[in-house]
């Protein structure tokens, strides 16, 4: 990499940047999924490894979530963008030397932003919980040159019209960089009280619809007819996807504290728009799901396609639980228990990390030109991830039914405790699945770069997944 | 070749961005800044100062610049008994939080009645006061700067109190410390009222950051914490290790917050502690009680994050 920063442009290989940051995000996987498993291990059993009081659960905990989101989805996303972009306006990315930058500050900036949140350096402000420095540093070194490549290559492409993947990516990087200024803005400028509080889940509300979720289904869109061969489904149902994020997804904040003492109308008024999100979900799912018509059997044979599918399939519970638990009628159960956490799971290591994971199994593919070194190893990597999430979404969805009952019998706290034991250890063990199946795919990975066979000129992975 | 431009669609675009962020954030924004401050929001500003996240005056999150709450019962200019008085007590150099430096944070009535009634206006950052939260006979509640209207300095209230509370320091810790990742504040409204009492209103909060409003519940709420179970010598087993009073808790230990002296002079030596704790908790023989919870040094970390679990009534 090193090598590359200083490079002239014309001498950098198309992709590099995408390379870069393609095999740091799977680093952080392992990294965010490795402290999640040991987070989990502290709820199941709390003195195991005392001792190593560096690594205390209330520190841990949001190194946990920043490490995956802005470590693993973040850099999985700006991978995909820096091959998906270029190869969609049939051109080149607008800089790949500024990429190598972007890679190279972005992994600089996520190790300084987790270790002051390791050490307790934080706003107190969950999912915005960087300083305003590190949100600074996020928005301007980190965003904003990854969205400038973004722009510029759709602005210099050499295609008439823009694709679907495009607008998405386009739109919701601009979303992004005001998002994050604007959901910051509490702490640029101390702002106080339930405005503070209420910022706070605008920006994790919008960072969570208007970046993770829309970019997902940006890449499905992209991944799918690529693999498959058939034509999107419906560009204008594509076009209510995208309008409809737009309106519908980025009103919603305040269904995140439903049971706060928020005005009643604005809470009203979220839970409404909060059911609207079924339009854009619906209309994505039955996009991607017809697009699939007459290629079903690369759902079993292709890995690519195996990840997308079940991403988007684990959209549809997604979107439905989503859609009605923020209601008045849902919400008073589950609100704040472990059903939350499951629902939170299962959008971002469900639906979109499943998404996410074909996108970079892809690239990289394509960008090395090299075939996956072993797909036996790829399909143990996707049961791994598969069960140990499955199993990680169940065990907290009951914890979470068994927390809402307690909250309404007004039973004791400390039975709860004990009644969610059981299926605090479920979770540790899922999230340790998920953590193991990630090893393995980064050594995959590493491998399909050293020892992968070269795909010939004008073939597709795809094509050649089964000849030797 | 004439590429299209989009022109309609980036202009619909940045129309319906607009007009979500009008009706998400302008609209929300003036009515939530129009509600006025309760007397909840007055004790926890004083309490609390002026940030308790990260910030420029306590960069680490130690508990700096941070007001004293302490309670009285003698007058400490005169030494005459009072009515038990809870008072703020800011050191020379303590920000001020929001309340006291913006408009538009205490609410219109409570501002007025603040400055004229309370003399707030007289108060300064520098030379900083002590400060009490008052009802006036239309029930509106209001700050006095008892510096300005009863000559009470911060040295004669410290020295006069009879109990003093670093609930401010504590909030920070209770913040760096991520206990509101499984503790919340906010007990909800629809079925909290019975186990963990009251839910806030929404004046509760003016001029409070961060409010940690977290997402997740997977311990008891604390926000009346204090009036169900008051005893120091609790929390300070529990702080710990709360396995001492609560054997099936999987909250972790605190005891790291003890710091490295205890109360007497004594050096703390955790590892010591833990495996004679561990050989009572495997019933080793001999091993009726389980080991002596230090008493935590006044200036301790422990101590600040009791006091602010203490002052949650």
């Amino acid at each position: 990499m090193l090598k590359y920063l200083f490079s002239k442009e014309e001498n950098i290989p198309q992709g590099t940047a995408a390379l870069f940051f393609g095999i740091s995000s799977i680093a952080w996987f392992i990294i965010g999924t490795g402290i999640g498993s040991f987070n989990a291990a502290k709820l199941a059993f709390p003195d195991w490894y005392h001792g190593l009081y560096a690594l205390q659960f209330g520190h841990m905990r949001q190194v946990h979530v920043h490490a995956v989101i802005f470590g693993w989805i973040g850099m999985a996303f700006a991978a995909s963008m820096m091959y998906i972009t270029p190869a969609l306006g049939n051109t080149r990315l607008w800089s790949e030397k500024l990429g190598v930058w972007n890679c190279m500050l972005y992994n600089v900036g996520l190790v300084l932003a987790l270790s002051l949140l390791w050490a307790g350096v934080t706003s107190g402000r969950e999912y915005s919980d960087h300083i305003w420095p590190i949100d600074l540093y996020i928005a301007f070194i980190m965003v904003v040159p990854w969205s400038l490549n973004v722009w510029m290559t759709i602005i210099n492409r050499r295609t008439q019209g823009i694709y679907t993947t495009n607008w998405f990516f386009a739109a919701c990087m601009f979303m992004t960089v005001i998002t994050f200024l604007v959901g910051n803005l509490p702490e640029f400028f101390h702002l106080t009280g339930l405005n503070e509080a209420y910022m706070t889940w605008w920006f994790a509300h919008n960072i969570l619809g208007l970046l993770i979720t829309p970019v997902a289904a940006a890449i499905t869109y992209y991944i799918v007819p690529k693999i498959t061969g058939n034509p999107l489904y419906s560009h204008r149902v594509g076009h209510l996807h995208f309008w409809s994020i737009v309106v519908f997804y980025s009103t919603p904040a305040a269904h995140h504290l439903m049971s706060s003492p928020l005005p009643e109308w604005l809470k009203s008024f979220a839970s409404v728009e909060g059911v609207l999100i079924l339009v854009p979900a619906v209309a994505y799912v039955c996009n991607i799901l017809l697009t699939m018509q007459g290629k079903w059997s690369l759902f079993v044979s292709n890995i690519e396609i195996k990840f997308t599918i079940t991403g988007v399939l684990l959209a549809i519970p997604l979107n439905m639980q989503g859609g009605f638990q923020q209601t008045r009628a849902i919400n008073w159960y589950i609100h704040g228990t472990g059903w939350i956490v499951a629902h939170a799971h299962l959008a971002l290591l469900g639906f979109s990390t499943f998404a996410e994971a074909a996108s970079v199994y892809y690239g990289m593919q394509v960008l090395l030109r090299r075939k996956l070194y072993s797909a036996s190893l790829a399909n143990f990597h996707f049961w791994m991830l598969l069960i140990g999430f499955s199993l990680y979404w169940v065990s907290m969805t009951i914890s979470g039914l068994i927390q809402g009952a307690a909250k309404i019998y007004e039973v004791p706290y400390v039975d709860v405790v004990i009644a969610e034991h059981p299926y605090m250890i479920v979770r540790w063990l899922g999230g340790t699945m998920v953590f193991f199946g990630n090893i393995i795919w980064m050594y995959n990975m590493v491998m399909t770069a050293r020892a992968g066979a070269v795909i010939p000129v004008g073939r597709q992975p795809v094509e050649i997944a089964y000849t030797r | 070749m004439a590429f299209r431009e989009y022109k309609i669609g980036c202009m619909m675009f940045g129309f319906a961005l607009s007009f979500s962020m009008f009706v998400t954030i302008f609209l929300p924004g003036i009515d939530i800044s129009s509600m006025s401050s309760t007397k909840v929001a007055l004790e926890k500003q004083l309490t609390y100062g002026w940030e308790t996240g990260f910030n420029y005056y306590d960069p680490f999150l130690q508990g700096k610049d941070k007001p004293i709450k302490v309670v009285l019962s003698k007058d400490p200019r005169t030494g005459a008994a009072i009515d038990k008085t809870n008072a703020y007590v800011f050191p020379a150099g303590t920000h001020f939080p929001n309340g006291l430096t913006h408009d538009n944070i205490l609410g219109e009535k409570v501002q007025e009645v603040s400055r004229d009634k309370g003399r707030v206006g007289e108060a300064s950052e520098e030379a900083g006061g002590v400060f009490l939260v008052r009802v006036d006979a239309d029930d509106t509640p209001y700050i006095e700067f008892a510096t300005a209207t009863r000559g009470w300095t911060a040295d004669a209230v410290l020295k006069a109190s009879d109990q003093q509370l670093l609930a401010g320091s504590g909030k920070t810790m209770f913040v760096r410390e991520g206990c509101w990742w499984c503790h919340t504040l906010l007990p909800e409204q629809t079925q909290d009222w019975q186990t963990f009492g009251r839910p806030p209103l929404v004046g509760d909060f003016n001029g409070e950051s961060p409010t940690t409003f977290g997402s997740d519940r997977k311990a008891p709420d604390l926000l009346h914490v204090g009036s169900r179970n008051s005893s120091r010598e609790w929390m300070t087993m529990h702080f710990f290790n709360p396995r001492l009073v609560q054997p099936h808790s999987i909250m972790p230990r605190y005891d790291y917050l003890w710091g490295t002296k205890d109360a007497e002079g004594n050096t703390i030596d955790l590892h010591a502690w833990d495996k004679e704790y561990m050989a009572y908790a495997a019933g080793a023989e001999g091993s009726i009680y389980p080991p002596e919870v230090p008493t935590p040094a006044s200036d301790s970390e422990a101590r600040m994050l009791i006091d602010f679990v203490l002052n949650l009534k």
